[in-house]
């Protein structure tokens, strides 16, 4: 129920605002919900607002781990 | 694409299958492992990749109620209308457009002359509000937990502003008070939780702790895209093979233990729980939100002074059932012959996330009924 | 810079309407048939058949990012006698203005419009224009008639669909829609997205050597490709089969789709071709394809499948997972979601 988008912040705004980037589409995207949120933060938006940042080390794991998949690398179990 | 192309990459997402495939072992006798992905969300992206095909015979998929179009009784749509009707401005997300209410639809309803405004975010609502001091503006607030944040962030920026012409009618939900409802129906049988990403994010992996342990099920927190789905969807047939049941967050790089402290907070603030009608299963205590006394005047329903009803749904609709996981779409009797997403009867064909829609729109190729 | 706008008395016939003709229209397409201002066009009968086709244009805005509605109105025409597999040479041109629009803005689509059709070689061999009272219609509505050659050895039709038969695209989908929908949603696209909007007529005469192994052809707009491949199999014992790893979609157009929630096989591309060929002349397409500026990302996407059980007339594409789903014939209106 809950269609959200990964975007970097591109520029922050004095309304507690913020714009968001994915592939050079722009979005303004209300950062009310974000602890100290930074230029360069990857941010899931939601409804116009950002919910969370992206933890980017866990993510990189993760890519890393389907980049050994897609390889044929037999991986163990997943991470607990 | 940074961090979304790489959690649709294809060679791992067959890979991952295959793995799976080879590791589950069917249990015992001719029992299938039911595993109810409850968030609506979940229940489109399964569709969307064809992600039953690669799953092994012997486990089973059941769509939760995890989709608040769904589960919104259809009064809550009569008084949209009525709302319009009464001249005020309507602004809604996009999925409640076409949803039935016992008579008509927000789409018809517009047609006829109403205003009613699809928005992305609450955010254009009162934006619309701002721009136009002589229009009752309000914003038809249904969602989770994900969309009740920025709902409310929003109605706290109205009163801060002291905007006069803006109220939400709400109909938000919770999940963990559902997923309780389901595990105490005798008649639900799950042997495991595709916890849903986003509205994890704001309450916590913790959350989803009671529903684990013994004599509970595993939880298992995974994000939208094919390769994280079907990621968690081994690490539960892992938990059941193994005799676990353990709260497994899936999606780390959004999901918190704790969740989004910051809306947390927010909703306290401004909300308090409420007992709450859920289509198909029923009121379910404490399972809502209402916005608290002092914010009285954003609330719609207190604002304008509208009841908001259970409302009729037809004799025939098996919404209930599909959303409980039941029932399959095909056991309707009205499924794709008087119920199709061109003339839906029940939100779960209207809404672009129900079931029913997506086992219409995904399904016909291979597809059994239960 | 004026701050001249349309009245109505520009469409009533008389003083007004004779110098908005001769000032906007002569000067912009009165080399031609429309010299003289005729009542009709008389044009030479060319050779083998004619094609015919008309197309109305009422888009919001009326300006977007990478074109406004001249342009789709000389496009969309040239396009719809191109999916023929007619040589475009003709348009008509009827314009529906409303009362107040500027005048400014009216000369910036007429240029366009002008532009567009010298692109193309099409000659606007008769017109007409009506203003209506503000409010009833929104800006200026478009209807463009086309007239074109058909082209030798092209004999296309859903009744030659083979097993086999492979489909191509010309180019990356949606881009049109998707910058239209952004557009209006407030999405700021700038570089990252532009609408599609262009003729595909080159495209065409580059596979004319092939004719006879094109079985049909559209270009994929209203409803995007997976209206027009529905259009092509409905009713018949042939599925579509789509690689979804397979089908081109741009950055930009790819991250409007996932913000909003909607399914870019739905959204309208402008400059787009879609074929079914024979697979022994799907390199040679595709390779004179990519060989023009606008076919550079030419793609093979899918396959034509006869049906085992008989029951046909579906898109099915086949996902990243290995999974199958159901493509199916959209809605009519593309609606932001949430869920």
């Amino acid at each position: 129920m809950c269609l959200a988008m990964p975007m970097q912040l591109i520029r922050l705004t004095d309304d507690g605002s913020g714009i968001a980037d994915l592939d050079g589409i722009h979005y303004t995207v209300d950062l009310s919900l974000i602890e100290d949120p930074a230029v360069g933060d990857y941010i899931i938006v939601h409804a116009g607002f950002g919910i969370e940042k992206l933890n980017r080390e866990e993510a990189d794991e993760r890519l890393q781990l389907f980049a050994r998949l897609a390889a044929g690398d037999v991986v163990g179990t997943s991470k607990r | 694409m940074k961090y979304i192309d790489g959690f649709r990459q294809a060679d791992a997402a067959r890979a991952l299958g295959q793995r799976i495939a080879a590791g589950f072992t069917a249990p015992r006798r001719d029992r299938e492992v039911a595993i109810m992905e409850v968030c609506g969300s979940h229940t489109m992206a399964i569709a969307r990749y064809g992600i039953r095909d690669v799953l092994p015979a012997g486990v089973r998929l059941i769509s939760g109620p995890g989709c608040p179009v769904c589960v919104t009784p259809p009064g809550y749509i009569d008084a949209a209308v009525e709302l319009a009707d009464r001249g005020l401005t309507i602004v809604t997300f996009g999925d409640m457009l076409h949803v039935p209410g016992s008579q008509t639809t927000l789409a018809e309803c517009r047609s006829r002359g109403g205003r009613v405004e699809v928005g992305y975010s609450p955010s254009v609502a009162l934006d619309l509000a701002r721009r136009h001091a002589d229009r009752e503006v309000v914003f038809l607030g249904i969602g989770f937990e994900t969309t009740l944040a920025p709902v409310i962030a929003v109605v706290d920026r109205a009163a801060r502003e002291h905007i006069g012409n803006f109220s939400v009618l709400t109909a938000f939900k919770l999940v963990p008070p559902a997923l309780a409802a389901l595990r105490a129906d005798p008649e639900v049988r799950v042997d495991a939780f595709l916890c849903p990403a986003h509205v994890s994010a704001i309450i916590g992996a913790d959350a989803y702790r009671p529903f684990a342990g013994p004599g509970g099920v595993p939880c298992v927190i995974a994000g939208f895209e094919p390769l994280d789905i079907l990621l968690g969807l081994e690490g539960i047939l892992r938990q059941l093979a193994d005799g676990r049941a353990d709260v497994d967050n899936q999606y780390r790089r959004v999901v918190t233990a704790q969740g989004n402290r910051r809306a947390q907070e927010l909703i306290a603030r401004l909300l308090e729980p409420v007992d709450a009608p859920w289509r198909g299963l029923g009121l379910i205590p404490q399972s809502g939100m209402a916005l608290r006394q002092r914010y009285a005047a954003y609330d719609a329903a207190r604002r304008h002074g509208i009841v908001v009803t259970e409302g009729r749904s037809h004799r025939e609709c098996r919404c209930g059932d599909v959303i409980k996981g039941k029932q399959f779409p095909a056991d309707c009797p009205l499924f794709g012959k008087a119920c199709t997403p061109d003339s839906a009867i029940g939100p779960c064909m209207v809404s672009s996330e129900g079931v029913c829609a997506a086992h219409y729109k995904y399904a016909g190729i291979g597809e059994a009924s239960s | 810079m004026t701050t001249e706008a349309i009245q109505l008395a520009h469409g009533g016939g008389g003083r007004l309407t004779r110098e908005f003709v001769e000032r906007e229209i002569l000067t912009r397409f009165g080399d031609g048939p429309l010299e003289g201002l005729p009542d009709g066009a008389r044009l030479p009968r060319p050779a083998g058949a004619m094609v015919f086709t008309t197309d109305s244009f009422v888009v919001q805005p009326l300006e977007f990012p990478g074109g406004n509605i001249g342009d789709l109105a000389v496009y969309g025409t040239v396009n719809d006698l191109a999916v023929c597999g007619a040589r475009p040479r003709w348009l008509s041109l009827a314009l529906i203005i409303e009362e107040g629009m500027p005048l400014d803005r009216l000369r910036r689509l007429l240029d366009a419009i002008r532009t567009a059709a010298n692109a193309c070689g099409v000659v606007v061999a008769t017109g007409d224009t009506k203003v209506v009272a503000r409010g009833q219609c929104d800006g200026l509505y478009v209807n463009t008639a086309g007239i074109g050659d058909a082209i030798p050895g092209f004999e296309l039709s859903p009744n030659h669909l083979r097993e086999g038969d492979i489909v191509l695209v010309s180019g990356p989908l949606a881009d049109h829609g998707m910058a239209v929908l952004a557009a209006r949603e407030g999405l700021a696209v700038g570089h990252a997205l532009v609408s599609d909007t262009a003729p595909v007529h080159r495209l065409v005469e580059a596979m004319a050597p092939r004719a006879a192994a094109v079985r049909w052809m559209r270009d994929p707009t209203r409803g995007g490709a997976a209206a027009t491949l529905n259009e092509l199999v409905d009713g018949r014992s042939f599925d579509v089969r789509l690689r979804e790893q397979d089908l081109p979609f741009s950055p930009g157009a790819q991250a409007v789709a996932d913000l909003l929630g909607i399914d870019p096989l739905h959204v309208a591309s402008e400059g787009r071709l879609i074929a079914v060929c024979a697979p022994e002349a799907g390199e040679a397409i595709l390779h004179a394809w990519r060989a023009r500026p606008e076919g550079r990302s030419a793609a093979d996407i899918g396959t034509i499948a006869a049906t085992a059980d008989g029951r046909g007339g579906r898109v099915i594409l086949e996902t990243v997972t290995g999974g199958r789903r159901l493509v199916d014939v959209p809605r009519g209106e593309l609606l932001p979601r949430i869920c």
